[in-house]
């Protein structure tokens, strides 16, 4: 029997012009909305970016970090010593990004030995280590945190208006280096190891080497977002910024949106930001709330919110995988439905 | 003088970091299950110490009696209620379990407890020691703790190699399958240890609070140590868990009399040192 295989099917279609869509209306924002509104958005992004991040180390790499803050404080402290230098904040973030992904290699080759169990504990100590390392250079501002010179002459609006545009560029850029990512030949690797790593080792498939690229693109994301942390707060204070409550924001979005896709920690975020607008007064109780609800998605409904809307529906937005259509039946018909399980 | 008695209190104190291991490494070896929630049980235990001290007027050794039942009853629902459903999803689903489980029950201790640091009173055993020379002298509670540890890991050995319920927790560590097609219930052996593990759990937390000051969200840094005597004293080992203590507390003591906010930095120096030179660690045992 023949099969057709397509990367997408309409869904897909609608769903990048409308990414495109609210993309531009994104962009748009600062000319139509306070500075409030924005301010708010830009933390909603760097949560979007942090969990996105995440659930590709997670989701994807099987690899469960604890210790993703380490990139948040480097790419943070990186803008403040480049800026301290006389570098414009907004341009010190491609730096601090890429700083991140070389600093990533030298510690995956330590963290890299532990099983992955052990893993997640083994990075939460690297970002501890990198926390009282960073407390111990007064011209970093120490214990008490330093604020992000560079910025004064800038009129309030504007730099608003520049944080919130520097936050969509993170982001749209996060999303799509996630996309293309899974879509490349190493998302093909990925999904063979996480299916079947001694079978996708032996048709030549490198789980290291595959392992290894989505940590260095993860702490590059992770650093990114440390640094328009920096920027939108204009300081920086070690404990803050390199605090494990930062994985836990990112653990959760991802479980509760859904591990392994794309659009479940965008589905994640947004829960998670509404429910933080709403719950902020009652302090430690929205956290034991947001965890109960992560530890039971996670133990019942492994894929999240969004996969049991995808199962439901039938729906992908962001095509990662590829759809079968079996001759002479439709594309929803039992066949395919099967074959797509075994995906 | 002031180096020796650093690297006596060093080992005084991994005493304790090999106590607070040795519930990690049981619940790692027997289920392949990292438990990311360890230091915050222990802290919970503390605080349940300091319940049952100021409330029955009791001192801190007997409070132990009440407490690590206590929690090997925890342990056993924890295991068969919530670790077993989330080994069943994957293996990887009980880190997020457990992360969870950490974050809730820090920020539920946060809610009930408040925010203010507690230390147990722990009486006499806190102001006494043996005053060896005028600068070295070792504290009562600190040794009592060491010899804890010693007993807890020489029982745990024994009762794993010799007796009939510790030998069918490793049979059933080894390869479940078959342990069960034997006739073992998998998952009440998997309780067992779990209530085993909680019951080293709450002795770690009492003897922690006896030790120091605890407020809810100290559970992260025993979490932290735990982990790192396990590295670096070689995963699968319990020996190796006591020598991995050691060489923390030791590097931690050390680090702190060179520069007083040093010491915990020295620490993870040194388990990333081991990491990158001995991976294995340094007793690395036959990983069960």
């Amino acid at each position: 029997m023949s099969v057709r295989v397509t990367r997408s099917r309409r869904p897909a279609t609608w769903s990048g012009l409308a990414s495109a869509l609210v993309f531009v209306a994104l962009l748009s924002l600062p000319y139509l909305v306070f500075a409030n509104v924005t301010s708010l958005l830009v933390n909603l992004f760097i949560l979007l970016v942090l969990a996105t991040m995440w659930n590709l180390l997670a989701g994807y790499a099987g690899l469960v970090s604890v210790g993703q803050q380490a990139y948040l404080g480097l790419g943070a402290y990186t803008v403040l010593v480049l800026a301290q230098n006389g570098v414009n904040p907004f341009l010190a973030i491609p730096v601090a990004i890429a700083f991140c992904a070389v600093a990533a290699l030298p510690i995956s080759l330590l963290v890299f030995r532990l099983r992955n169990e052990y893993f997640a504990i083994g990075t939460w100590v690297v970002a501890e280590a990198f926390q009282l390392i960073t407390v111990r250079f007064p011209q970093l501002g120490g214990g008490t945190g330093a604020s992000l010179p560079g910025l004064g002459g800038f009129d309030p609006a504007l730099r608003q208006a520049f944080t919130y545009w520097a936050a969509l560029a993170v982001l749209a850029a996060t999303l799509l280096a996630a996309y293309l990512l899974l879509r490349s030949r190493l998302g093909l690797d990925l999904t063979a190891i996480r299916d079947d790593e001694v079978g996708a080792r032996s048709v030549g498939v490198q789980p290291a080497r595959a392992k290894r690229i989505v940590y260095l693109i993860a702490a590059a994301g992770a650093g990114g977002a440390g640094a328009l942390i920096i920027i939108s707060q204009l300081n920086v204070q070690a404990a803050s910024v390199f605090s494990v409550q930062w994985s836990a924001y990112m653990i959760f979005v991802a479980v509760i949106g859904g591990v392994g896709t794309i659009e479940g920690p965008i589905l994640g975020t947004i829960l998670f930001f509404t429910l933080q607008q709403s719950l902020a007064e009652r302090g430690a109780w929205y956290l034991i709330i947001v965890g109960t609800v992560a530890v039971l998605v996670a133990m019942y409904a492994p894929r999240g919110l969004w996969g049991a809307i995808s199962d439901r529906f039938d729906l992908r937005l962001f095509p990662t995988g590829y759809w079968l259509h079996p001759q002479g039946s439709s594309p929803g018909g039992l066949l395919a439905r099967l074959l797509r399980r075994e995906r | 003088m002031a180096w020796l008695n650093a690297v006596v209190q060093g080992i005084l104190l991994g005493g304790l970091y090999a106590l607070f291991a040795c519930g990690l490494s049981l619940l790692f070896g027997v289920m392949r299950v990292v438990n990311l929630a360890h230091g915050d049980f222990a802290v919970l235990a503390a605080y349940l110490g300091l319940a049952v001290i100021t409330g029955l007027h009791v001192p801190l050794l007997w409070s132990t009696l009440a407490v690590a039942p206590l929690f090997a009853v925890v342990g056993y629902l924890v295991q068969r209620l919530i670790i077993q459903r989330s080994l069943e999803v994957s293996p990887l689903t009980t880190l997020l379990v457990t992360f969870g489980l950490s974050v809730v029950l820090q920020n539920a201790m946060l809610e009930g407890f408040s925010a203010n640091s507690h230390s147990l009173p722990s009486g006499w055993l806190a102001a006494g020691s043996f005053r060896l020379t005028p600068q070295l002298s070792i504290g009562h509670f600190s040794l009592i703790v060491f010899a804890a540890a010693v007993v807890v890991i020489v029982s745990l050995q024994l009762f794993l190699s010799r007796a009939r319920l510790g030998r069918q927790i490793r049979a059933t560590a080894d390869d479940a399958e078959a342990a069960s097609i034997a006739g073992t219930d998998v998952r009440h052996v998997f309780g067992i240890a779990a209530a085993i593990a909680f019951a080293t759990v709450a002795l770690a937390g009492l003897a922690f609070g006896g030790y120091s000051s605890f407020d809810p969200g100290a559970g992260t840094q025993r979490l932290i140590f735990a982990f790192e005597a396990v590295v670096i004293g070689g995963v699968g080992s319990l020996w190796g868990t006591l020598l991995g203590g050691v060489v923390l507390g030791v590097s931690q003591a050390l680090g702190a009399q060179v520069d007083s906010g040093f010491g915990v930095l020295a620490g993870h120096l040194v388990f990333l040192a081991v990491l990158a030179i001995r991976p294995r660690g340094l007793l690395p045992g036959r990983v069960t």
